[in-house]
């Protein structure tokens, strides 16, 4: 057996699981959209897509981790909608804009490491004690705003890299997934983190700290939603309080599901939850370029998420078959 | 032929209670390296918290554990795995997601230096290493642990104490729901694992014969004391049986 190189390691999930049904099945929707719909191909449409799919790639990003321990952050949506107005509220009492972005970055790790503890802690199902920060996170939003838009800061380097720049949305998205599926498939915590979904009792008897390691993700997800809103606002021009929510916090645990992570925890990949975004950001643009509407997105998206998990199970019944031969 | 330097732990004067339940009275006991001794018992007789003081998950109200000769305080099952101390439990402490290597390697993955990235190539070759030591056959390091048979997993799970660098190996009913062959299997590795000589191993079993056939002492724990020690071969499953059972026999017959 030879030394296999790093890329080997980061790509070898994308084999073995279900990536490339969904990657094939991407692939097949963009063609058929290029072949029946005006302007599809078009670079101009290709960001359109971008945008359509950053917030949800980002948030699933987080969430696919979380999923992978065993659990799930409901108030990633609010989060996304929040993190703005954090930085509004520093930028506004005269710190620089960077360091309102990386302090309001802090504050919204902060507030999913509160979920984490509260979940690991009083061992609260993370469904109930998400739902209620994201009602509270909700509030706070509303408050903060006034429940009017805000204009964004509009100039700046910081503005440019943060979203304004044309694809520097896209950049971001690439390096998230990057940096992240690395973290899951090539570093010990990455390990931890499938070990704690996969068997709980086992990863803790190992010695393995469960609970650290789903307070760190419930910070990584918080952390990248929060990321998430600031860059959707910064290149939008405009904070909106009616802006993220539980629509782009459920369109990114979709994404995750058709990219192939288990709800019930133990496995899936960053990269599969990349192609579940890209395949509904695809389908959503397609359809408003179609004119079809988004009550019909709906229903695509809801078979989608219920033929995702069929294939789901029927790949890991014949995974088991092909290692026990 | 073993000399006291070979023994691995000693218990000496051994008591814990709960509340006002005595779950543990003065119990005294020993393993030597390559050493098989059987700890049997029935239900509630103490072996659990026996099994917990020993791997540190409990403390001692009073006497004293020695290991490798000297006196030591099991402040947590960390600090006694630390030692050498490892448990396989009876729920299987596997990862059916994850591929046996990485079961193997579980929370001591191996990473390159500086940037702390797993070193699969050398996990998976160390994993092969260990299972062909102790002779354990599974078609694949890569395959997951969830798609293999119950005998295997209790194998994987025995290999990865063994892994590692066990000195004192505790199996708590290795064998329960298992089949007749894959028990069997089982008993085969721990008998190589003697014969290699490093490890002393005790083993919980209710099955007698099982215990009689493998270990090499017995121990029987009956209301949180030993109140029986002999070397297998000068006893059998029906004296074992007899002791056992004998205290919830029916008035008539134990006068008879």
């Amino acid at each position: 057996m030879t030394e296999r190189s790093f890329g080997t390691a980061v790509l070898q999930p994308l084999v073995r699981q279900k990536e490339l049904s969904i990657l094939i099945a991407t692939v097949a929707v963009a063609i058929y959209f290029s072949a029946t719909t005006h302007g599809f191909n078009s670079s101009d449409n290709y960001l359109t897509i971008v945008h359509y799919l950053a917030p949800w790639a980002i948030v699933a990003a987080g969430e696919v981790m979380l999923l992978i321990c065993g659990e799930i952050d409901l108030s990633t949506g609010f989060m996304f909608t929040l993190s703005p107005f954090i930085v509004m509220s520093f930028y506004n009492g005269g710190t620089p804009l960077i360091l309102a972005l990386l302090l309001a970055l802090v504050v919204c790790a902060a507030i999913g490491a509160l979920n984490g503890f509260i979940t690991t802690r009083f061992g609260i199902a993370s469904f109930i004690v998400t739902l209620g920060s994201s009602f509270l996170l909700e509030g706070i939003s509303l408050l903060m705003s006034n429940g009017a838009p805000v204009s964004a800061p509009s100039s700046g380097w910081v503005v440019s890299v943060f979203g304004k720049a044309h694809w520097s949305e896209l950049l971001w998205v690439l390096g998230i997934v990057v940096v992240m599926q690395i973290l899951l498939s090539a570093t010990r915590f990455g390990v931890s983190t499938q070990a704690t979904g996969g068997n709980p009792v086992g990863a803790a008897e190992a010695g393995i700290r469960v609970n650290l390691v789903k307070i760190v993700n419930f910070s990584i997800a918080s952390l990248l939603a929060g990321l998430g809103g600031i860059i959707d606002g910064l290149r939008l021009g405009s904070f909106d309080p009616t802006n993220g929510g539980p629509n782009t916090m459920f369109l990114a645990v979709a994404a995750a599901v058709i990219g192939g992570t288990a709800l019930l925890g133990g496995r899936g990949t960053v990269v599969g939850a990349l192609l579940g975004a890209l395949l509904l950001g695809i389908v959503f643009d397609g359809f408003s370029l179609a004119g079809v509407s988004a009550n019909t997105f709906d229903v695509v998206l809801g078979i989608a998420i219920v033929v995702a998990m069929l294939l789901n199970v029927y790949l890991g019944y014949l995974r088991k078959r092909v290692s026990r031969a | 032929m073993t000399s006291d330097t070979d023994e691995v732990i000693r218990a000496e004067h051994i008591s814990k209670k709960f509340g006002p339940v005595e779950a543990l009275r003065d119990i005294n006991l020993h393993v030597r390296k390559g050493e098989i001794l059987g700890l049997i018992g029935d239900n509630g007789a103490g072996k659990s918290t026996l099994i917990k003081i020993l791997t540190g998950f409990h403390q001692p109200d009073s006497g004293r554990l020695l290991f490798e000769g000297k006196e030591s305080r099991l402040k947590s099952v960390i600090h006694a795995r630390s030692l050498g101390i490892e448990t396989v439990f009876q729920d299987l402490a596997l990862v059916p997601d994850l591929p046996v290597y990485l079961n193997l390697h579980l929370n001591k993955e191996l990473v390159h230096r500086p940037l702390p990235f797993l070193r699969r190539a050398e996990m998976k070759r160390q994993a092969r290493k260990s299972l062909d030591r102790i002779g354990i056959n599974i078609p694949s390091v890569t395959a997951e642990v969830g798609a293999l048979s119950g005998g295997q997993r209790q194998a994987i799970a025995v290999a990865r104490s063994v892994h590692s660098d066990a000195k004192l190996l505790l199996l708590d009913e290795p064998l329960a729901a298992m089949g007749a062959k894959e028990g069997g299997q089982i008993l085969q590795l721990l008998d190589r694992l003697k014969q290699q000589g490093d490890l002393a191993i005790i083993l919980i079993a209710h099955n007698y014969s099982q215990v009689v056939d493998v270990c090499d002492r017995v121990n029987l724990l009956q209301h949180g004391e030993i109140t029986f020690d002999k070397p297998s071969k000068d006893t059998s499953v029906e004296e074992l049986l007899a002791l056992v059972h004998a205290e919830y026999r029916l008035p008539r017959t134990s006068e008879g």
